[in-house]
């Protein structure tokens, strides 16, 4: 199935205060892969994640999701293709209920009632919140914040789920909860984390970015196990590597 | 902590909301016209007006009996904001020193009057207000308003208001809770230190603002926020409707109080 591809060619994209982002970014991925995009802070991975579903337009070369090209015209396609999930779910929870803030996708997308609600509790139960249909967002916890803005993108049926930072201010059993959960999902899945334990546990393919360059594509066992190469990407070796090696 | 205390309060005037009595479930509309017939009959009346006025207490306290809502908490929240209506009214027994009666050797003059009447007025209607948000959920009120025509920009905005006051109001205390941590019992270095700090919050929201609406967008957002519809105006609530604004009108028109105070 061609239209779960997320392709960017060349990509650069410039702030209008002139902070160079990102240059030159090239990469692939195929359906039903499961990429990590790692980096340190302001390595310009949230900006490449913007770019995925045109929140942003590159400054040159071109984004490209299932041949279409990201441009002011396709965007709300691309938008129902490429479901994208905030760093902080406050953000994401705009609406004065669970329900309603899972609903708001769909109804978007034009679907009839029914099905809205159909989707909406199928969304709920798959992340394990039905019960909390009814609940304002700021009634949540943490956990289960992050979770209901899971369910509010999940709800529209993505071919593509787009995560930035999921494992961020989420207890350990939140976030082993939220791994589990994510493992469950088949679409092709991005994830921009400096979780790399999460990475290594999700992502098979890992992107190592940093100062708005690819500094390494491949398989994320290798790349995250190789110190020179974490090292010269301002990152720590996964903390399951680490304490190993301390034993020894 | 000024700020924890009306966050805190805050939060129990929303919790008060997901309460199930009778006047909870009443059609968020239905309360909405009856507060509103209220304060408009309540401030219609004229300056000089006390008696007339003392049978509007009849809603409140019907409400709060019937809603089960802290008589006490109602109380405090009038405290804090009567300082505005006592700077409005405390000129009138000053500028006008007209005397209509005696009463044990004090000369009660229509400055005191109207100056009661004011406070009067302000107790009524807040108490009012505050009443219609502690039976009504904010969405119940926000969704009356959209079927009652209000434009959606009003709306919305009260619903993303409701919305961000709790997270914005954390972030507040958030950052205060450093600063105090840091100044040993002064207030950081007073003013100067408050205004950066409102500065700062003020730049957090704006670029808040941003990524909100970059989450809408992903979400498909053009332009209209869809709109819950989940009431439906039951034939009961239309009589108690009826009652309430058929007594705010005899409340207005007859002096009740003065009539049943003369049978004695």
């Amino acid at each position: 199935m061609s239209h779960h591809i997320i392709e960017f060619k060349d990509v650069s994209f410039v702030y209008p205060d002139g902070t160079e982002a990102l240059k030159d970014v090239s990469f692939r991925v195929v359906h039903g892969e499961a990429v990590a995009i790692v980096g340190p802070n302001g390595a310009g991975k949230t900006t490449l994640l913007m770019l995925m579903n045109g929140l942003i337009l590159p400054t040159s070369g071109e984004v490209l999701v299932g041949e279409v090209p990201v441009t002011k015209k396709t965007l709300p396609e691309i938008r129902r293709k490429v479901g994208v999930v905030m760093q902080n779910p406050d953000d994401q929870l705009f609406m004065p209920t669970v329900g309603e803030d899972v609903a708001f996708g769909p109804i978007n997308m034009g679907l009839p009632e029914e099905m809205v609600i159909e989707r909406v509790d199928e969304a709920l139960k798959k992340v394990g919140c039905l019960h909390l249909k009814d609940r304002p967002p700021h009634r949540l916890s943490g956990g289960q914040k992050k979770a209901v803005a899971i369910a509010g993108v999940l709800a529209m049926k993505p071919d593509i789920l787009v995560m930035d930072e999921p494992s961020a201010g989420l207890d350990p059993r939140a976030r082993k909860a939220l791994i589990n959960l994510l493992k469950t999902f088949h679409h092709s899945k991005i994830i921009a984390s400096h979780d790399l334990d999460l990475v290594l546990e999700l992502c098979p393919r890992c992107i190592v970015l940093n100062s708005g360059q690819v500094l390494a594509d491949g398989k994320a066992r290798d790349l995250l196990l190789d110190e020179k190469l974490i090292d010269r990407a301002g990152l720590e070796l996964p903390l399951c590597v680490q304490n190993s090696g301390t034993q020894t | 902590m000024e700020i924890a205390n009306s966050f805190f309060n805050l939060g129990y005037l929303d919790s008060l909301s997901y309460k199930k009595s009778f006047i909870h479930r009443l059609d968020p509309r239905i309360k909405t016209i009856v507060t509103l017939t209220f304060v408009v009959t309540v401030v219609s009346f004229p300056q000089k007006e006390l008696s007339g006025l003392l049978s509007f207490f009849i809603y409140p306290v019907f409400i709060i009996a019937l809603a089960e809502i802290p008589l006490g908490f109602i109380l405090k929240k009038l405290v804090i904001v009567s300082p505005f209506v006592l700077m409005v009214a405390i000129f009138n027994p000053f500028l006008d020193k007209t005397p209509v009666m005696e009463l044990y050797g004090i000369t009660i003059t229509t400055g005191w009057i109207s100056f009661l009447s004011i406070i009067v007025k302000f107790i009524l209607t807040i108490s009012a207000a505050l009443l219609l948000i502690a039976t009504t959920s904010f969405v119940g009120i926000c969704e009356g308003l959209s079927r009652m025509r209000v434009p959606e920009v009003f709306v919305v905005q009260l619903m993303l208001l409701y919305r961000y006051i709790f997270v914005l109001v954390e972030e507040a205390l958030r950052m205060v809770r450093a600063r105090d941590s840091r100044s040993f019992g002064k207030k950081g270095r007073g003013i100067k230190t408050f205004i950066n700090l409102a500065g700062i919050l003020l730049v957090r929201t704006i670029h808040r603002a941003d990524r909100i609406y970059s989450a809408m967008l992903s979400r498909g957002y053009s332009g209209t926020i869809p709109q819950k519809r989940t009431h439906r105006i039951r034939t009961k609530e239309v009589f108690y409707l009826i009652i309430w604004v058929g007594l705010f009108i005899l409340f207005r028109k007859y002096n009740l109080s003065l009539a049943i105070g003369q049978l004695f």
